[in-house]
């Protein structure tokens, strides 16, 4: 067990460094001087020069990749451009709503399409299964961002109930805060739960035939037993892989929902960096993007250690 | 419901399970009647596909839809007395019945046991469910039971996952488990099919010893006729979802009244009696052309596209299981010239 964590974390490791290697050439391999682009066609050569300076593009390759590596490591991603900020700074503000907005849709689609899944596997073929694949199939379907506006029409403008967009004021409480993600979450989490439905679902009915099941009903327990205890927990190793493939969907969704609902998150903060060509913010971001993405999956294959004691790295 | 002889444990009666679809009846176990007497083995023996595992999960209400049970009785004594009709009982009733009272062995042992809890888990859930006991105590009582069934270290492997062990192993196991609450019926469905012949032979040891030991009533399922011999006392011989031959094992093994056993036994392999003193290896025998389809069974006979004996009257008439002995039935025109 502890040896297998170790190999996955040694694998983890080894993405990370790849993606650093990525993102360095990326910004080398973009057509035209960076410092150049971003300056205009009016800058003088002096102020490209310093550009170049500021975003580590001076100096031979090997000296940029040793510098860029080092900063990386000692947690430095350099300074924004646009913001006067180091990118970390930039980053860390506005990681909080992007955080709770990622944690609570992947609760709020989780604790919708688990049940759900399972009933409609259960009792396949009646109007429950069929409802809720009609449903699920509109929820892969429709835009979040359609989805976002009907919403913030509905429930924020129509009745009031929610704040329409934003994350608050600068001295809101917490509390306050996260209120303002009710809105964007349920949004995201709807988006996100037709998957984890549907995979529940096949899942769900893969094991349900399995003979071992037959074996639980002949022990003589409640049906509820055999279906959580007996078939459910066979059932959850696929959809592990969902899990962490809808938590990845989730952080380019959150690009998106943040921008419908203005919220002050990461991916607000890539789509102006986008804009801006702000490229030192733009390699942070892509970092911690990834990061996040290796670490989910990380977490995944440790939770696939604990579930199936046949699974051996 | 009340006639069920004080020594019967379990009487099924003209029991009827079909698989409905759209289009057509499956009548997979079709007007099927037998006795099981306390403490005693009865065989039910058949070619795939005769419907011996339909018959068993009917009698544990184990069947899904479309499989259900059409009509008929499968009354069960408990160990109270009581008598149950397995074939209206409620979920509730078979929830208290299953395992403590009828448990059941399954034709499929590299499958049968859940993959993901230890054996020892596996038992003492069983043990658990039935009985007040702590948890160490449910422990020690899966530790005893791996011992019946002679699983060699069995202290170390009460911590195994199922894919740790063989088949026979996994078989062992699954015998413990359902021995674990002392049931008194044990429905053991092709324990062996699935193992090779040494370990065949030694599950078949340990289930007479077990029996002796713990007093339960087995319902042995088979398709092997050799089997039969060497455990039971009754045997019933099914074709098509019905009795063709039903007779205690030593008038059948003398004479049996029906072809299609006189035709499993000729195909039941013996390397003492198909080996000659020669040497030379006589050829196996075996019946000719398969088993029909259920959805399209014949008018008459359902065995007589492929009996040697059969007779124009075979295809028309659809023979009755009739006496033909002293505790003797078959299902056959002929009979009485067999
Ligand atoms: N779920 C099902 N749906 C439709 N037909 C079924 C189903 N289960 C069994 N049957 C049919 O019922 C008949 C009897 O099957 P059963 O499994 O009882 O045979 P068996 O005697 O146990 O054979 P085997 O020796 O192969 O185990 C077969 O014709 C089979 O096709
Ligand atoms: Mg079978």
């Amino acid at each position: 067990m502890l040896r297998a964590a170790l190999n996955r974390l040694i694998g983890m490791l080894t993405v990370m460094a790849i993606v650093v290697t990525i993102v360095f050439v990326i910004v080398r391999v973009t057509p035209g001087d960076p410092a150049a682009v971003m300056l205009g066609p009016d800058a003088t050569a002096a102020d490209v020069e310093a550009l170049r300076q500021r975003l580590g593009l001076d100096g031979t390759i090997l000296q940029q990749f040793v510098s860029y590596v080092g900063g990386i490591l000692r947690g430095d991603l350099g300074q924004s451009i646009f913001l006067g900020q180091p990118v970390t700074t930039a980053l860390w503000l506005r990681a909080e709503p992007t955080f709770f907005l990622t944690i609570f849709s992947l609760a709020i689609a989780t604790t919708v399409a688990l049940p759900i899944g399972i009933a409609s596997a259960y009792w396949r073929g009646s109007w429950f299964d069929q409802a809720t694949t009609t449903l699920a199939m509109f929820a892969a379907s429709v835009p979040s961002f359609w989805l976002g506006l009907v919403f913030i029409q509905t429930f924020a403008v129509g009745l009031g109930w929610f704040p329409t967009s934003g994350y608050g004021g600068p001295y809101s409480s917490l509390g306050e805060r996260l209120f303002h993600l009710a809105l964007p979450a349920t949004t995201l989490g709807i988006v996100s739960s037709a998957l984890i439905m549907r995979f529940t679902r096949a899942s769900m009915l893969d094991v349900l035939n399995d003979d071992y099941v037959r074996t639980a009903r002949s022990k003589g327990m409640s049906e509820w037993r055999v279906v959580i205890r007996h078939a459910l927990k066979n059932a959850l190793i696929p959809i592990l892989t969902v899990l962490g493939l809808t938590a990845a969907l989730l952080i380019s969704g959150a690009i998106v929902t943040e921008t419908v609902f203005a919220l002050p998150g990461i991916g607000n903060l890539i789509v102006s960096a986008v804009l801006r060509r702000d490229y030192p913010v733009i390699q942070g971001a892509l970092l911690i993007v990834a990061g996040l993405y290796v670490l989910v999956n990380f977490l995944i294959d440790m939770l696939y250690l604990l579930v199936d004691p046949r699974v051996r790295y | 419901m009340s006639d069920l002889a004080p020594d019967t444990i379990l009487s099924v009666r003209d029991l009827r399970t079909w698989f409905k679809s759209r289009r057509v009846i499956a009548k997979a176990v079709d007007g099927v009647t037998f006795d099981l007497k306390r403490g005693q083995t009865l065989a039910v023996v058949g070619e795939s596909g005769s419907g011996k595992s339909v018959t068993s999960l009917s009698i544990m209400g184990l069947l899904s839809p479309p499989g259900g049970i059409e009509s008929g009785e499968v009354l069960f004594r408990d160990s109270k007395g009581v008598v149950h009709d397995l074939a209206r009982a409620s979920a509730r009733e078979f929830r208290r019945l299953r395992g403590k009272e009828i448990a059941m062995i399954f034709q499929e042992p590299m499958t049968s046991l859940n993959p993901l809890y230890t054996v020892g888990d596996q038992i003492g859930e069983m043990i658990a469910l039935h009985e007040r006991m702590s948890h160490a105590e449910a422990r020690r009582r899966a530790l005893e039971m791996l011992r019946h069934v002679e699983i060699p270290d069995a202290a170390n492997r009460l911590d195994d996952y199922p894919h740790q062990m063989s088949g026979g192993m996994r078989q062992r196991v699954m015998i413990a488990m359902a021995l674990a609450c002392n049931p008194s019926l044990l429905i053991a469905d092709e324990p062996t099919t699935a193992l090779d012949v040494t370990i065949q032979s030694q599950i078949l040891d340990l289930l007479r010893r077990l029996q002796d030991q713990f007093g339960m009533s087995i319902l042995f399922i088979t398709h092997n006729l050799g089997v039969v011999a060497e455990i039971a006392q009754d045997v019933v011989v099914m074709y098509s979802g019905r009795v063709v031959e039903h007779a205690p094992v030593v008038p059948l093994f003398r004479k049996q009244k029906h072809p299609y056993t006189q035709g499993l036994l000729a195909c039941t392999p013996n390397a003492a009696r198909d080996l000659s003193a020669s040497g030379e290896r006589k050829a196996l025998y075996s019946i000719p052309g398969s088993v029909p389809p259920i959805t399209a069974l014949p008018p008459g006979c359902a065995f007589a596209p492929r009996c040697r004996y059969a007779i124009d009257a075979c295809s028309s008439i659809p023979p009755q299981l009739e006496a033909v002995g002293d505790h003797h039935l078959s299902r056959c025109l002929r009979s009485a010239e067999l």
